[in-house]
């Protein structure tokens, strides 16, 4: 990754964080390097900054979540911020009431950042256009889940130095994966090469258009990959005759040491979480710390999301 | 009425081959009494009421065979008196009413009242469809004999379609025999269950729910083979992609007689249009691809689709102020047809004069109605317009009580400049 040395000199000229497909690459390199100042501060015993001091953010859960929004919830209270977390599974919307009144009453309280999780495509952009604080787009849909992929990025650039000429391999659900996406998204605008891996009726039509090279064969789509991505299987697809079963599903995409052995023999393990053990990935493989590298990726998602939180704040 | 004279017009009537310069007089009767070149002067009544057209084209008045009018039960989307301005302001005179209102219309006595309702509040001519099953539930046919006597034109469940392929097949055996138009929305819904646009790169990358092409053409591909066995009057209402023209073309070449319509939205938008949720682009069928939506324009040349219909969809604003996929599908376009269609004579897609026919007599002829020509002695429905002036569409302009519109900000060329119906000045822009 190419060497910023004046972080702050750069200008994010997007009021939002919606997605990595608005972000353009110095900008992306902006989060990550503020992001990299933060590790350390998460580690030390002291972990509370005021950059965020008298301002307000409001943590908008449509979806069920832990580790985004505790996430979310930690880095704005370690930056200083005051921060009110809504499920709103239980709320006025189930009333009756419309993302945008819901938006409108918020925004009435000025906040300084919305951060959204949304079970529809596109709830966070249209959001964005009824309210003048920042919105910051923690998963929508199917479409993206940005801090994701940023925080993914972080934890290899962490291990490996770099993204650039690195191949990395994401296997799973990509059709319904924002995760698969946005990884796509910025893994590619970073100089990865990026292949994807799934069974067929999980696979999107036209997914190359995206810029990656797909396939079915976990043999042949890991082949000398550095990185593996393994996303999460729901369960409920089970039902939807996408899959035979999940005995079919792990035999030929579980994650195993043996299929490891197709990627590059320095090969890393990430997955977002929550992980289904003995369904997408062997569990001893999943806590080998010499090629797993979930925990981290827990880790630097708070050092992530503290530094979107700092930019997009106004 | 006086008898009116219209002179120095560019008239095009399809229904007779005619694209000329001369007159067209209106009797006192609303009717057509003389059209061409080569009317004699003594002909001419001096009381008459002179029309200079300018150099202007006259055509007649336009028959879109899709639009929904919210009487009964959506009076706040559109009404018969909002829907007739909106349609007269885009030089269309005759519209085919579709049944999805609340309640449906799918008996006689809800025919009377729609047709009484209509002849007493709108200033268009409505040709009301009824549906093709009760409740549009896709599961018993409606009194197909009873309601045509009533004066339905036509039957369709609209934007649902039938799914059961027993159910379709009973349908168009009985329509065989009773002779009626049975309008299909081409939609399997398993293919089709949650998706908001059109399968592809641009699905993928707003994260929606894709409509495969092959939902459409596996109902067609259905029908027409029941179409071999029961052959009824059946027409396509709106197709959207290049796989269902191709299974048209098979169908048409191996003599099967059917025909089908498009809309003008899926003629002149792609799914590109939809950029950032836009969901005034939420449409049914889905706009496609651009290849889609060049192989369309393309079955108009080829003669393999016969109509272009606007789809004409009120809807408020609160039902498409929402994330992308529980946001409303439709958009109003019966104002901006004509302008909109005429966007492919400009560019050099098509001939004028088949556009024209699109919008006149073919719909005329799939419906069996006297419209849509300027024959001697037929109603002089007319429409008149400037095929250069530029103008920008803009939402609050339109007439219609809904204001969304899939073309907001679109410059267009063509502006339609009178409207007139059984020979009365209804529209003028002045």
């Amino acid at each position: 990754m190419a060497v910023i040395k004046n972080n702050s000199a750069i200008k994010v000229h997007t009021k939002h964080l919606l997605g990595i497909q608005n972000l353009s690459i110095i900008e992306a390199k902006k989060i990550l390097n503020e992001a990299k100042s933060f590790i350390k501060l998460n580690r030390s015993k002291s972990k509370k900054l005021d950059v965020l001091r008298g301002k307000t953010q409001i943590n908008l859960f449509f979806e069920p979540s832990t580790r985004t929004q505790s996430s979310f919830d930690l880095a704005g209270k370690r930056l200083g911020a005051d921060v009110m977390t809504m499920n709103m599974g239980n709320s006025a919307l189930k009333k009756g009431e419309t993302l945008i009144d819901t938006a409108m009453t918020l925004n009435a309280m000025h906040p300084d950042l919305i951060v959204i999780r949304h079970q529809d495509s596109g709830a966070p952009n249209l959001l964005s256009q009824k309210v003048n604080c920042a919105v910051i787009n923690a998963g929508d849909g199917r479409r993206e889940h940005p801090t994701q992929a940023l925080l993914d990025a972080l934890t290899i650039i962490n291990r490996k130095g770099k993204i650039e000429g690195l191949k990395i391999a994401i296997c799973g659900d990509i059709l319904h994966s924002r995760v698969a996406r946005s990884n796509i998204y910025l893994m590619n605008m970073l100089g990865a090469e990026v292949n994807v891996i799934a069974p067929k009726t999980l696979m999107p039509k036209s997914i190359e258009k995206l810029g990656v090279k797909a396939f079915t064969d976990m043999k042949k789509g890991l082949d000398s990959s550095d990185i593996v991505m393994m996303l999460r299987l729901q369960n409920e697809r089970m039902q939807g005759s996408f899959l035979p079963s999940k005995r079919e599903y792990y035999e030929y995409y579980g994650l195993t040491s043996e299929k490891l052995k197709y990627a590059s023999k320095d090969a890393l393990i990430m997955h977002p979480g929550p992980m289904n053990r003995g369904v997408e990935i062997d569990t001893k493989l999943a806590d080998d710390i010499n090629v797993s590298l979930v925990k981290e990726q827990v880790e630097l998602g708070v050092a992530v999301r503290m530094a979107c939180l700092k930019i997009y704040c106004k | 009425m006086k008898e009116k004279i219209f002179i120095n017009a560019r008239i095009i009537d399809p229904s007779q081959k005619m694209d000329e310069k001369g007159y067209l007089i209106v009797g006192e009767n609303g009717k057509i009494k003389l059209i061409g070149k080569n009317i004699k002067k003594e002909k001419l009544q001096t009381t008459s009421e002179v029309i200079d057209l300018k150099g202007n084209i006259l055509i007649p008045g336009i028959v879109d065979m899709k639009a929904f009018v919210g009487e009964p039960g959506f009076e706040y989307k559109e009404n018969f008196r909002t829907l007739s301005q909106a349609a007269l302001a885009g030089g269309v005179t005759s519209i085919v009413t579709m049944p999805n209102t609340n309640p449906v219309i799918d008996n006689v006595s809800m025919v009377d009242f729609i047709i009484r309702r209509g002849r007493d509040k709108s200033s268009v001519n409505l040709f009301p469809c009824a549906a093709l099953t009760k409740q549009m539930q896709g599961k018993l046919m409606t009194e197909f004999g009873l309601l045509s006597s009533k004066g339905i034109v036509g039957f369709s469940d609209v934007n649902s379609t039938v799914q059961n392929t027993e159910t379709m097949a009973r349908i168009m055996n009985y329509a065989s025999d009773v002779g009626v138009l049975i309008m299909q929305h081409a939609e399997d819904y398993d293919l089709s269950k949650n998706g908001c646009i059109n399968e592809g790169e641009i699905s993928n990358r707003l994260g929606l729910e894709g409509i495969p092409d092959i939902a459409e053409q596996i109902i067609i591909e259905r029908d027409l083979t029941l179409l071999g066995e029961y052959s009824c009057r059946y027409h396509i209402n709106q197709i959207s992609s290049k796989k269902s023209l191709n299974i048209i073309e098979k169908n048409k070449s191996n003599g099967k007689k059917f025909t089908v319509g498009v809309s003008i939205n899926n003629l002149s938008l792609n799914e590109n249009d939809i950029g950032d949720f836009k969901t005034f682009l939420k449409l049914s069928p889905p706009l496609r691809a651009e290849d889609d939506r060049f192989a369309l324009v393309q079955g108009i040349k080829d003669g393999l689709i016969d109509i272009i219909v606007s789809d004409h969809l009120p809807e408020d604003e609160e039902s498409k102020r929402l994330p992308f996929a529980q946001a409303a599908t439709g958009a109003v376009g019966i104002e901006t047809l004509l302008p909109l269609a005429l966007e492919m004579y400009h560019n050099e897609s098509l001939p004028l004069n088949k556009i024209i026919e699109t919008l006149t007599i073919n719909p005329s002829k799939i419906l069996k109605i006297n419209k849509g020509t300027l024959k001697v002695g037929s109603d002089a429905d007319i429409c008149v317009f400037d095929l250069d002036a530029p103008w920008v569409v803009k939402a609050e302009e339109l007439k219609s009580k809904s204001k969304n519109t899939a073309i907001e900000g679109r410059t267009l060329q063509g502006k339609i400049l009178m409207t007139f119906l059984n020979g009365e000045l209804v529209f003028n822009k002045k």
